[in-house]
């Protein structure tokens, strides 16, 4: 049995991964991946919970944040498309016209 | 007490007129104002005399308790009327003199522009005037002489457009606000005290008092109250200053509202307390010495006036003087009685002048005047009546009430008899003086001048104006009227009539001490007063006539060896320039440092101010977090969430 410190500094390594990506990374598509680096990170540590206080709600969020996931990569990659096209560039300093 | 419906259609019809005119004048054509200026105004003359003539002593006084307006607690005040032997004088007087008056204007504010606007004006000034008459209680009253303050700062400022106008107004407006002041504070007095306004249930109250012999008590308090109400709206002293000035309204105006009936409302006002006055002598006195000193002081500056309006104007305030005088030596029907022949004469006098000044083009300087007899007979003929009627020559009107008023001082003190006497010689003087400047000697105005081929100092009429010309008949008719009230009008009061037809209005006055039969040495005595006053009166008039007929370089000469004691006088005493000193310009620095640049701007201002430019200052620096780089706005969101994260930590470890 895997103690649950592991779990959840994995969970720990995972979501920091992530948080830098998403900060230093300038392809759009790379910062995506990031996002959902962090959100598993999060989920990881769920279902370790979930299965170490044997109590099924934390598998159920699990659910629920998959599915915003999903939608949320559905919506993110149209908005990429569109951008990919009038911009011709995945990078996001060169998408900055929303500025005083 | 009779009730009677129609009292309150005497106010309403000027009211509508001055309504009509004011709304619709501006489209209609002069001869609708005209019509109905005159119309609302005659019938309420009209109404006047059917009162008058329906009156009788069984059934005085009439009432009318119109509408409800203050219930507050057991103290109320209504819209209700009253209509005794002292108002109906007031009111024959108002709407007589007024009607008059009015017809006048139509000749002399025929070509002006606001025409409709001055006619709108003058009915609404009779029905605040009427108010002010007709009132059953000092509230109503009170609007009425706010009213009349209102009509006559609207008529001071006509001519806005110039300057000197327009402050001229302020001026009246402000001064009387001072008297207005002490007026009100009396009325808070009574209502403390006596718990109402109604001038029955004041005077009920009062009547069982004893007179407050000894010191001041609260009868004393509102009478001086009063009298510096009283003092304010008839120009006495120390609150005269304004009416000089307000001889910048057109002249019609000075006729009605700044000699016939507005400045005499404190006459009135004092008469109508004179329950309240009676029984508190030291207010009395103070009555006495401020008409007594007023008298004389505004006869004196009047000497060495030279605008032929401002001579009157200061005659007012001295003919003033006389009818508080009257009023302070306890004879308040021979205050009335002079009110009323001073009404005619002095409103007679203002139309003459404005006469004159209508037919040589607007000059008012009697020193651009003189030789307009034979141009003008009728203005002469009439003008010259109310001189002799101002300057006491019997038997026209001045003689009979202005004797009356100083019999009755003299049997109070010798000293008021003294000044009073003094004050009419001067009257005497410069009233002849202004006729012999006006029409005696040769013309001295502008054509003359260019006739004789001097400088023409540019004095621009600029009015096409030629020779001087005699005004059209619609302003004669007035002048003739006038002169005719002022030739007869003093027999109203001979043989003490006028005395015994106000004697109800006055029941339980002092003057029941001096209704005894006179005695021989009496009698005696107030003939050889009488003959005093009648020699100074020619006396005055001989001076004049030595100076400015026979004489004319004599005056100048003897202004000069005065010097000093000339120029004060011609500069008023200096009286404004000390007000402005000691009252006009604390209170300007005052505005000027303390609220206008210290609290104004130093504290409201600048709180606006800075509260806005530190939310401008923030927003300066916040709006840089817009960088519209999303890695920035990445950086934000993690840096939230840390400081979040932070925070429950710390939460949790506490």
């Amino acid at each position: 049995m895997v103690p649950l410190t592991y779990y959840l500094l994995l969970s720990g390594i995972l979501f920091t991964c992530g948080v830098l990506g998403f900060l230093i990374k300038r392809n759009i598509i790379t910062i995506f991946m990031s996002i959902e680096l962090m959100l598993n990170g999060v989920n990881l540590s769920f279902v370790a919970f979930a299965a170490h206080w044997h109590a099924l709600s934390g598998q159920v969020f699990v659910f629920f944040v998959m599915v915003v996931a999903a939608a949320e990569a559905t919506v993110g990659l149209a908005i990429i498309i569109a951008v990919f096209r009038t911009r011709e560039t995945l990078n996001v300093d060169q998408v900055n016209l929303l500025k005083l | 007490m009779t009730p009677n419906p129609y009292l309150w259609l005497i106010p309403a019809l000027p009211l509508a007129g001055a309504a009509i005119n004011g709304f619709f004048g501006r489209r209609s054509s002069k001869t609708a104002i005209v019509t109905v200026a005159l119309s609302f105004c005659g019938a309420a003359f009209a109404l006047a005399l059917y009162m008058a003539s329906t009156f009788s002593s069984a059934s005085a006084p009439y009432y009318l308790d119109l509408a409800h307006w203050i219930r507050a607690g057991s103290f109320q005040a209504d819209f209700s009327f009253y209509l005794d032997q002292l108002s109906l004088v007031m009111l024959l007087v108002v709407t007589g003199v007024g009607l008059l008056i009015h017809i006048y204007s139509v000749g002399y504010m025929w070509d002006d522009d606001g025409f409709y606007r001055f006619m709108s004006y003058m009915n609404l000034f009779m029905f605040f005037m009427l108010t002010l008459v007709l009132a059953k209680n000092y509230l109503l009253m009170f609007i009425g002489w706010e009213g009349v303050g209102l009509a006559s700062y609207l008529l001071i400022g006509y001519w806005f457009t110039k300057d000197s106008a327009a402050s001229a107004g302020k001026k009246a407006f402000i001064v009387n606000r001072i008297g207005d002041f002490g007026f009100l504070i009396a009325l808070f007095l009574m209502i403390k005290h006596f718990g109402s306004l109604d001038f029955t249930r004041v005077f009920a109250a009062i009547q069982p008092m004893q007179p407050e012999t000894a010191g001041a008590g609260l009868l004393t308090s509102i009478g001086l109250l009063l009298m510096v109400g009283a003092a304010g709206k008839s120009a006495q002293l120390p609150l005269y200053v304004w009416l000089p000035d307000a001889m910048e309204g057109p002249t019609p105006v000075s006729a009605l509202i700044h000699a016939a009936t507005m400045v005499t409302a404190g006459v009135y006002m004092v008469a109508r307390s004179h329950v309240i006055f009676e029984r508190a002598p030291a207010a009395l006195t103070v009555v006495a010495i401020v008409g007594t000193l007023t008298a004389l002081f505004a006869a004196t500056i009047g000497i060495a006036q030279t605008d032929i309006k401002k001579v009157l104007a200061y005659s007012t305030i001295s003919q003033l003087g006389y009818m508080f005088m009257a009023c302070g030596v306890g004879a308040f029907s021979a205050g009335i009685f002079h009110l009323m022949t001073h009404a005619f004469f002095k409103g007679l006098l203002f139309l003459a002048a404005g006469s004159v000044i209508h037919g040589i083009g607007g000059e008012q300087d009697m020193r651009k005047m003189g030789g307009l007899r034979p141009y003008m007979p009728w203005t002469f003929a009439t003008m010259g009546i109310a001189t002799l009627a101002i300057a006491g020559i019997p038997p026209l009107a001045g003689f009979w009430s202005k004797d009356e008023i100083l019999w009755k001082a003299f049997n109070v003190s010798a000293a008021y008899w003294l000044i009073g006497v003094i004050t009419a010689f001067i009257t005497s003087f410069y009233m002849f003086r202004l006729m012999y400047l006006t029409f005696g000697g040769e013309y001295r105005g502008a054509v003359a001048q260019e006739a004789h081929g001097h400088d023409d100092n540019g004095h621009g009429h600029g009015h096409g104006h030629g020779a001087p010309h005699e005004s059209p008949w619609v302003m004669l008719a007035p002048l003739v009227i006038l002169a005719t009230l002022s030739l007869v009008g003093g027999f109203v009061g001979y043989g003490n009539r006028f005395e015994h037809f106000l004697a109800p209005a006055f029941s339980g006055a002092t003057e029941v001490a001096q209704e005894a039969v006179p005695t021989a040495a009496e009698s005696t005595l107030e003939h050889m007063l009488m003959g005093v006053s009648i020699s100074v009166a020619a006396l005055g008039w001989l001076l004049a006539y030595l100076l400015y007929s026979r004489m004319p370089m004599l005056p100048a000469r003897i202004a000069e060896s005065l010097g000093g004691l000339y120029r004060a006088v011609a500069n008023k005493y200096y009286v404004d320039e000390l007000y402005a000193i000691l009252f006009v310009k604390p209170v300007v620095d005052g505005s000027t440092t303390i609220l206008w640049r210290g609290v104004d701007q130093g504290v409201i201002d600048a709180t606006v101010n800075n509260s806005a430019d530190s939310a401008r200052h923030v927003s300066d620096n916040l709006r840089h977090m817009q960088s519209g780089n999303l890695r920035s706005y990445a950086g934000w969101v993690a840096a939230g969430g840390a400081v979040v994260i932070a925070y429950m930590i710390w939460m949790g470890v506490r």
